[in-house]
């Protein structure tokens, strides 16, 4: 099992086909391979959150998924969901309220938001700090990401009410 | 104190329509980080960089009989396996010392252990491969003879005779004393209505940046030149000390800092591993990356606040305070970092403990001593988490002892506002504080009276609820007395280059830094009010030794009020030089013209005369049309620090709420409360979001984070399962109110904030939790406040 393994994936609309190590996990696969810097590797053992991309639709820890396991998957990661405007809502919310200082965790909380705010219409701030609550954050105290995400909120509610 | 500055200046940028000082503007840097773009050290590669791994130590002490690389060497992609010894070749040892701090001391240390290890997690040999798991996987077949030896883990026997030295050279295990004794202590205490005495606890914990400390070593043989790219907070220093021990000169050493994944003085120092890093760049000519694992983070990354701490009070029953004593013991480590040395956190809680107090009868003495952990050092508000918890933890033992409530003790205690300029009994000199304006705006933000009626109600019932408050001191725009004087090289001077582009806009080389605290938005803020020009025309240019004047980085809250302060005044002469022009060209004196919205206007009646970009066409493309003698200088730059006082002293008062579970030992924080104080504020969202990030540090060392090792040295949770930080879910919102004492040492009046928010968490939330506790007889005076602490306090278990 240590011979490179071939795999098709579509990362961010683009498909790729490649050959990797079955033992290379997701997140150096698209760092490293794919040059996609913006899923940042901060604990390799899935706790910060950091390295959250979104495969097949569903937000996951890419330091915990193999980069084999994605194999036919579609995997979404910062860079595509800014080019396409999926959360240019979100990301302005984040500007205007500073909900970022060193940013390095933000691509990762910005996927877990996301994810949240598609699931929930109206979260109420618990909601909101109980989701996020699997995504590190050292600089901010989280109380201007929980009022970037809860705007973005209302702001949605109110769009599509 | 609520009230601005003294008018000092008409043209101040204090003063200037459409100034940004004070505004909320939006962060330039924002969109690259938010979008997944930002370069961070960790993103860089370079080509032919190899990626080197360090083999550390399994052992807290040990002495290497014999390291066999041979297998490793023949592993796939392995460039190089290097040990302490051969790296010894190019990068000389180093002892962190500072002249200052008299007696302390420190044996030398090398890049790699060469004959023997100190702590678990020193490295002792590296591995350089193509990749870093292939340097991973090699370093798994290098073979290391060890031969276990005693380590020295208590520091509370550490200097007992039958504890082993742990350098020999060094004769003991005591790093650094230092005493102090002002007033009339003994006679204070004695004459005491009330004299209570309690010992502290503090948990040795690290700031877990989220990106690990990463750095680039890229050593250009043909220009005999080595490039660091590293997520540090100050490049300059860097530089300094990187050509010090490869024996170049600071010109061969270029320092770039783009991106930083988080600092809090976690990188502000220089690590071992690190200087390994460049030592191995110019040893195999290419560039090589080192990128810590989290594991190695908590190994190697510095800790801090490892106190035991014994505190007393005196005080009347009238609620004076008579006097404090402390008795202060700290472990650093085998070695006290280089360069800004272990003892200054020790050295920080002799000088900050009853800081925002009247009395002047103050004893102290502090011990740090050596152990074989992990290195302990500067980390986000040295010393004042321990100063404060210990202040106001016996501020507050001592109100309980008489009757008296914790509000109206500091009411009669705290400094006066109008009794500045002041000193302290640890002989600090204070400027201009506002303890008692900042407690009544806190009490009228908390409803205290409100929240002490609720808490009572609530007692009835059987539900716990704790009112905590901790006022506080905080050290911010350190000048030469912090390491210069000791013979440290870090810079505490900042330089700022402005100049005017040929389009009319500004470029703005600063030598601060940006780790996230909003240096680059406040350095445009300034620069951009000061010369009236919009903030999207300033670009500021940050972190790189080849392209920004010689400083000291951001660090101790320094970057706003000694850095801003440069580029106002570097703006200043440019906006001088601009109007000078600007007369030439207008026929006009720079008397009577100012610039407002990028144009220069008459100063009389605000009409347009000339675009800078106009006018910067002239200057670069047009000389030939200016009048004879002129020589525009569109260019200006201009350094600072701050003389007067060795350091801006600010002020600040924090209060918790909180609820704890008496079943379970769970505390559950229900608000907090910061009112601060840092003069002049540049903007404000920023200085808040400084703020509530400090007190979540803070609360992260009150209630969960712990660096717990065994007897033996071993580090048992050294990975983010383990050692808990805080998350979302329980955090509670804070807010955050201001009082403005701008210093009159600069033109600016801006004081730091980045260590008020840490600074003062701890003391009020464990405050906080013995006030919940009241009813059943218990004090804590340790932390992290665990369910375990709580419940043996409670005696339930």
């Amino acid at each position: 099992m240590t011979a490179p393994i071939t795999i098709s994936l579509e990362v961010n609309g683009e498909r790729v086909d490649t050959s990797v190590l079955p033992r290379l996990n997701l997140a150096d696969f698209l760092r490293e391979y794919l040059k996609l810097t913006g899923t940042h590797v901060g604990c390799e053992h899935g706790v910060c959150g950091a390295c959250t991309v979104r495969v097949d639709g569903e937000i996951v820890r890419a330091c915990l998924m193999l980069a084999v396991q994605a194999d036919n998957a579609s995997v979404e990661t910062i860079e595509g969901l800014s080019d396409s405007g999926e959360i240019a809502d979100l990301q302005a919310a984040f500007r205007d309220r500073n909900a970022l200082q060193c940013g390095f965790c933000t691509p990762g909380m910005l996927m877990a938001a996301q994810d949240l705010l598609k699931q929930t219409s109206a979260p109420d701030r618990e909601q909101i700090r109980e989701h996020l609550s699997g995504n590190y954050c050292r600089c901010t105290g989280y109380q201007a990401i929980v009022d970037a995400v809860e705007s973005t909120a209302r702001a949605r509610a109110g769009r599509t009410a | 104190m609520t009230s601005g500055p003294e008018k000092r200046d008409p043209l101040s940028v204090l003063d200037r329509p459409n100034s940004y000082i004070g505004k909320i503007v939006p962060r330039p840097n924002l969109d690259r980080l938010m979008q997944g773009r930002g370069l961070y050290v960790s993103d860089i590669e370079l080509p032919r960089m190899a990626h080197v791994v360090f083999l550390r130590s399994p052992y807290a002490h040990a002495k290497i009989i014999r390291i066999d690389a041979s297998a490793a060497k023949c592993m796939p992609g392995v460039v190089a396996v290097v040990t302490g010894q051969e790296l010894a070749a190019v990068i000389t040892p180093w002892v962190g010392v500072l002249s200052h701090l008299k007696g302390l001391k420190s044996a030398p240390q090398s890049a790699i252990a060469i004959d023997r290890v100190c702590w678990q997690g020193e490295a002792v040999a590296a591995v350089v491969a193509s990749s870093r798991s292939a340097a991973e996987d090699a370093a798994e077949h290098i073979l290391v003879e060890y031969g276990e030896l005693e380590a020295v883990t208590d520091m509370s026997t550490a200097l007992d005779p039958a504890t082993p030295v742990i350098h020999a050279s060094l004769g003991d295990n005591l790093a650094f004393e230092r005493n102090h004794d002002a007033g009339a202590v003994d006679q204070a205490f004695a004459g005491s209505d009330e004299v209570v005495e309690a010992e502290f606890i503090f948990g040795r914990h690290t700031g877990v940046t989220l990106e690990p400390r990463s750095v680039v070593a890229d050593w250009n043989a043909a220009e005999a030149r080595l490039t660091i790219y590293q997520g540090t907070q100050a490049p300059h220093m860097v530089q300094n000390i990187a050509a010090l021990h490869l024996g170049l000169r600071e010109a061969q050493v270029r320092v770039v800092c783009k991106d930083v994944g988080g600092s809090f003085g976690i990188k502000v120092h220089i690590y071992a591993d690190e200087m390994a890093t460049y030592a191995l760049s110019k040893l195999l000519r290419r560039p090589v990356k080192f990128v810590a694992d989290r594991v190695e983070s908590f190994n190697t990354d510095i800790h801090a606040r490892d106190h035991r701490c014994k505190g007393k009070i005196g005080v009347q029953r009238d609620g004076t305070i008579t006097a404090f004593e402390i008795d202060d013991l700290t472990g650093i480590g085998p070695y006290s970092m280089y360069p800004r040395t272990s003892a200054i956190e020790a050295n920080q809680v002799v000088n900050l403990v009853g800081g925002p107090y009247v009395t002047q009868n103050y004893r102290a003495r502090a011990r740090v001593v050596f152990q074989n952990k992990n290195v302990m050092c500067q980390y986000r508000a040295v010393g004042h988490p321990i100063a404060c918890s210990v202040t106001e933890g016996l501020v507050d033992l001592a109100a309980m002892k008489i009757g008296m409530d914790p509000v109206e003790i500091r009411r009669r205690n705290l400094i006066a506002d109008d009794a500045y300029p002041c000193a302290s009994p640890s002989g600090l000199r204070f400027e201009q504080l506002s303890h008692h304006a900042a407690l009544t705006k806190l009490i009228s933000m908390m409803d205290y009276d409100a929240l002490r009626a609720e808490q009572a109600a609530l007692r009835t019932r059987n539900i716990h609820r704790g009112i905590g408050i901790a006022s506080f001191i905080e050290v911010t725009n350190p000048s030469a007395a912090f390491y210069g004087v000791g013979g440290a090289k870090i810079s505490s001077q900042d330089g700022v280059a402005v100049r005017l582009d040929a389009q009319g806009s500004v470029i703005c080389q600063t030598s601060i830094t940006e780790q996230g605290q909003g240096s680059e938005s406040l350095t445009a803020q300034i620069v951009g009010s000061t010369l009236g020009i919009s903030m999207d025309r300033v670009r500021v240019i940050l972190g790189d030794t080849d392209n920004t004047p010689y400083g000291g980085g951001t660090w101790a809250s320094r970057g706003a009020g000694i850095g801003g302060e440069a580029a106002l005044q570097a703006a200043k002469v440019l906006r001088r030089n601009i109007l000078d022009v600007a007369a030439a060209i207008l026929q006009s004196t720079a008397g009577e013209l100012d610039i407002v919205n990028n144009n220069v206007v008459n100063a009389s009646d605000g009409a347009t005369r000339i675009e800078l970009n106009e006018l910067a066409r002239i200057v670069y493309f047009r000389p030939d049309t200016l009048p004879p003698g002129i020589q525009p200088e569109l260019m200006a730059t201009r350094h600072f620090v701050p003389r007067e006082y060795p350091f801006a002293f600010t002020n600040g008062v924090q209060a918790s709420w909180l609820e704890v579970d008496t079943d379970t030992g769970f505390v559950k924080l229900l608000k907090h409360w910061v009112v601060e104080d840092c003069g002049t504020i540049i903007n404000p969202q920023l200085v808040d979001e400084q703020i509530r990030g400090g007190v979540v540090q803070g609360l992260g060392a009150a209630l969960f984070e712990k660096c717990v090792y065994d007897e033996r040295g071993q580090l048992t949770n050294a990975n983010m399962a383990d050692y808990l930080v805080p998350m979302s879910g329980e955090m509670p919102d804070i807010d955050v109110g201001h009082v403005v004492s701008p210093t009159l040492e600069t033109e600016l009046g801006a004081k730091g904030a980045g260590e008020a928010g840490t600074a003062g968490a701890a003391a009020a939330v464990t405050n906080a939790v013995n006030d919940a506790l009241r009813p059943f007889g218990a004090v804590i005076t340790e932390i992290p406040l665990t369910p375990q602490v709580i419940l043996t306090a409670l005696g339930r278990i």
